[in-house]
C-alpha cells in the first residue's frame, strides 16, 4: 500500500515540476488571440486597410526584470494599443535548442516574430530559412536574410550622457563601472562614459571589474562592493539587476543601471542611465509589414531615431548636472557632435583614432579595446 | 589592513546565506537525511519573506513567513522520505525543481519591485578601538548575530546534550537507536524540518538584506554550494562557519583582485571559490584518507525496523 502511495506521490511531484518547468515556455503570458486579426479587439485609433499581422515576442527573461526584457515588453504593449492587435509573449526562452523550437512553433501561425536576445541569432537564422513567409526580427545580432532582419539601439550615445553626469559628479576622480561581459556592446558603453567623463574632469580615474553575469544579484553586489571599498564616488552597472546601485545607495554613493528606469531602488542617489526605447521601432516595423513595404535591413538607432534615451534624473541631482547632459543631448540628437570622435587612445597610450577622424559604425561594433584612463583588463 | 577588513566584512555578508542553509543543511544530514532541496526551499523562503514584507511591511512577519513556508517544505522532504520511505535523492531534486517553479510563479506580482527594507544593525562603538576585529564586529546586522549564535548553539546542541546525542546516534545507526527507545522518524522529522527552516531563513537573508528586491532565481545555484559546503565542514557547524566565509571571501576576493590588474583573466577569478573548495575536500579527503568516515553513517539510508541492508 505504502509503495502505491509513494510512486502515486512521487508521479506527482515530478508532474507538477515538469509543468512548472515547461509551461512557462509553452504558454504565453499574455492569452494566446486565436485570431488577433477578427476585428473584435480592433484599435479605435488605428485602422489600417491590410489585414492586421499575427505578432510573436520572444523574451530571454520575464517583464519583471526591470531591464532589458522589462523595455521590450513596453514596446509590446505600444504595438498592442497603437493597432488593436494582441500580440503572442513567449518568456523565459532559453539560448539554444529550445529556442529554436519556439521560433519554430511561433513561425507556423505568426507573420512577424520579434527575438530579443543576441543568442537567438543562430536559432532564428535557421528557422527563417524554412519560413520564407514569415518575418522575423532579431534584436542585437549582425546574421540577416531576405526574411531575418536585425536592430540595436546606439547604447554608446546614452553611455556618453551617463559618463558626463558622472565625470561632473565625482570629487575625488575616482568612479567604478561593474561590466557585465566583455563584449563589444559592454566595451563601447564603458568607452564612450569614460571618454565624456575625461571631457569634463580630466584626471578622472574608471575602474572596470567584470561580473561576467547579466542577472545575478549577489554576485552583482559583491563586484560594487569590491569597487565602493575602494573609495569611487560614482558606481555605474552593466546589469539588469539593481544590486549594484543598491549597494552604492548605502553607501552614499552615486549610481547608475543600465536599461531601464532604476530611481525606485535607489531614490536618494540615483544619477540617470541608458534607457532602450524600442516601441516606435516596433511600430514602424509592423506599419510597414501592414503596408507590405517591409524590407530586410540591419538597423542601429540613436537619439536621433529615438530608439534610446536616458532615465529620468534622480531627485538629487545637481541642476548643472543635468543642464550639461540634456545640452550635450541636443548635439548628439542633431548629429553635430560624435561620441567617438578623435583623438582616442587605447590603455597604453597608442592612437586608435586620429585627431579629426571618427570610428565608423562597424569599428564601434567590433570595439575590443579600453580607451586611456580605463582602470581593468579585457580578458582575451 | 583596509583591504583585509573590507574583505572580511564583505565575505560576512556573502557567506550569511550560506551559512544558514549549511546549518540547516547539517541537522537534516545529522538525522541520515539527505536534503538536495536547498536551492528550491531558499528561493521559496525568499519570495515568501519578499511577499510578507510587501504586504504587510514588517520585517519581523516577513521572516517568520520564510522559516513558515520552508518548513512546509521540510515537512514534504520528511513525509516522503522518512514516513514513506522514497529515495532522498529523488525527493530532494523534486523539491528544488518544485521550489524554483513555484517560487517565480508566487513572486510574478513583486517581480522587479524594490523592497525599502533595512535589517536593523547591532552597533557596538566601543569595540571600534580594537584593531581588526573592531571594525568588523562594530557594525553587523541582526542575523549575522543570530547565524553567530546559532553556530555555537548548534554546536553544542549537537555535542554537548542528549537530544544531540540522539539526533548523531539516530543518522550513524537507526536500528540501535530504535532498539534504545529513541523515536528515529520523531528525530528524522525534527530536524529535517529545523534544518529547512534555517533554509529558509537563508532565503529571508538573501532578500531582506542582501539583494532587497525578487528576483527569478536569485539565489543563482547558493543553494548547490551549500549542499557541497556541508560535507566541506564535515558536518560539523563550528566548521560551517569557516566554510561559507571561505567561500563568500573568494568570491568577494576575485574582483578585488581584478581591479589589482595583475593579469589573471576575470573568468578565472570566477572559478577561484570553486577551485578551492574542491582543493579543500580532497586536502581533508587524503588527510582523513586512513580515519574512520566523519559522514554520518545511515546518510541517505531511509530506516525500516527489522530490515537488514
Amino acid at each position: 500500500m505504502k509503495k502505491i502511495v509513494l510512486t502515486m506521490l512521487v508521479l506527482t511531484f515530478a508532474l507538477m515540476t515538469a509543468c512548472s518547468q515547461a509551461s512557462k515556455p509553452a504558454s504565453p503570458s499574455s492569452s494566446p488571440n486565436p485570431s488577433p486579426s477578427g476585428g473584435a479587439s480592433a484599435s479605435p485609433t488605428a485602422k489600417p486597410e491590410g489585414e492586421l499581422p499575427k505578432v510573436a515576442f520572444v523574451y530571454i527573461g520575464v517583464p519583471g526584470d526591470g531591464g532589458w526584457t522589462f523595455e521590450h515588453d513596453k514596446g509590446r504593449q505600444m504595438v498592442e494599443e497603437t493597432f488593436g492587435i494582441e500580440a503572442t509573449v513567449v518568456e523565459n526562452v532559453p539560448e539554444g535548442p529550445d529556442a529554436e523550437r519556439v521560433f519554430e512553433e511561433l513561425a507556423q501561425d505568426h507573420d512577424l516574430i520579434f527575438g530579443t536576445s543576441f543568442g537567438y541569432m543562430d536559432p532564428m537564422y535557421n528557422v527563417a530559412q524554412k519560413y520564407p513567409d514569415v518575418k522575423f526580427m532579431h534584436a542585437t545580432g549582425y546574421k540577416t536574410l531576405p526574411n531575418l532582419a536585425t536592430y540595436q539601439g546606439k547604447g554608446y550615445q546614452p553611455g556618453y550622457l551617463s559618463g558626463l553626469a558622472a565625470g561632473m559628479l565625482t570629487k575625488n576622480g575616482k568612479i567604478g563601472y561593474v561590466g557585465a561581459f566583455p563584449i563589444p556592446e559592454v566595451i563601447y558603453t564603458i568607452n564612450a562614459f569614460t571618454l565624456a567623463a575625461q571631457s569634463v574632469n580630466p584626471d578622472v580615474e574608471v575602474s572596470v571589474v567584470w561580473s561576467n553575469t547579466w542577472f545575478d544579484p549577489a554576485t552583482e553586489r559583491q563586484a560594487a562592493i569590491s569597487l565602493l571599498d575602494q573609495g569611487v564616488d560614482v558606481l555605474a552597472n552593466y546589469q539588469d539587476s539593481p544590486a549594484g546601485i543598491q549597494a552604492a545607495q548605502e553607501r552614499g554613493v552615486w549610481g547608475m543601471g543600465n536599461d531601464s528606469d532604476m530611481n525606485r531602488f535607489a531614490p536618494e542617489t540615483y544619477v540617470t542611465n541608458p534607457v532602450l526605447n524600442w516601441g516606435p521601432y516596433y511600430v514602424d516595423v509592423v506599419q510597414s509589414v501592414i503596408d507590405g513595404t517591409w524590407e530586410t535591413h540591419s538597423f542601429y538607432g540613436g537619439f536621433k531615431e529615438g530608439m534610446v534615451e536616458i532615465a529620468p534624473f534622480g531627485k538629487n541631482v545637481p541642476q548643472e548636472v543635468k543642464d550639461a547632459v540634456e545640452a550635450k543631448k541636443a548635439e548628439i540628437q542633431a548629429e553635430t557632435f560624435d561620441v567617438f570622435a578623435g583623438p582616442i587612445y587605447d590603455q597604453s597610450g597608442a592612437e586608435k583614432v586620429a585627431e579629426g577622424a571618427a570610428l565608423s559604425q562597424e569599428d564601434i561594433l567590433v570595439m575590443n579595446y579600453f580607451v586611456k584612463g580605463i582602470k581593468g583588463t579585457i580578458p582575451q | 589592513m583596509d583591504f583585509f577588513v573590507n574583505l572580511v566584512i564583505a565575505a560576512i555578508s556573502s557567506g550569511t546565506p550560506l551559512l544558514f542553509a549549511v546549518l540547516g543543511g547539517i541537522l537534516s544530514e545529522r538525522s541520515g537525511v539527505v536534503f538536495l532541496g536547498a536551492e528550491g526551499t531558499m528561493l521559496i523562503g525568499a519570495v515568501v519573506s519578499c511577499l510578507a514584507f510587501v504586504h504587510t511591511g514588517s520585517l519581523t512577519l516577513a521572516i517568520a513567513a520564510a522559516v513558515g513556508a520552508a518548513g512546509a517544505f521540510g515537512l514534504a522532504h520528511a513525509f516522503l522520505s522518512v514516513t514513506l520511505r522514497a529515495n532522498q535523492i529523488v525527493c530532494g531534486l523534486a523539491l528544488t525543481l518544485f521550489g524554483t517553479g513555484l517560487s517565480a510563479y508566487l513572486g510574478k506580482p513583486v517581480a522587479g519591485q524594490a523592497l525599502a527594507v533595512s535589517m536593523p544593525r547591532v552597533k557596538l562603538p566601543w569595540l571600534e578601538p580594537i584593531p581588526f576585529v573592531g571594525p568588523i564586529l562594530a557594525n553587523l546586522d541582526i542575523l549575522v548575530w543570530l547565524s553567530f549564535s546559532l553556530v555555537i548553539a548548534l554546536y553544542l546542541y549537537m555535542y554537548k546534550t542528549s537530544w544531540g546525542l540522539h539526533l548523531r546516534a539516530v543518522g550513524d545507526n537507526p536500528a540501535t537507536s530504535d532498539a534504545m527507545g529513541l523515536s528515529v522518524d520523531r528525530i528524522r522529522y525534527v530536524h529535517v524540518i529545523a534544518g529547512s527552516m534555517l533554509m529558509g531563513l537563508a532565503g529571508a537573508y538573501l532578500i531582506l538584506v542582501y539583494s532587497p528586491n525578487w528576483m527569478e532565481g536569485m539565489t543563482s545555484g547558493r543553494g548547490w554550494i551549500a549542499i557541497a559546503l556541508i560535507i566541506l565542514a564535515g558536518w560539523n557547524p563550528l566548521y560551517a562557519l569557516g566554510g561559507a566565509y571561505l567561500f563568500g571571501g573568494l568570491d568577494a576576493l576575485g574582483f578585488r583582485l581584478q581591479l589589482m590588474e595583475i593579469g589573471i583573466p576575470s573568468y578565472f577569478l570566477k572559478m577561484l571559490p570553486y577551485i578551492v573548495t574542491i582543493l579543500v575536500l580532497m586536502a581533508a579527503g587524503w588527510r582523513g584518507r586512513n580515519k574512520p568516515s566523519i559522514e554520518p553513517k545511515a546518510l541517505g539510508v531511509p530506516y525500516v525496523r527489522e530490515q537488514r541492508f
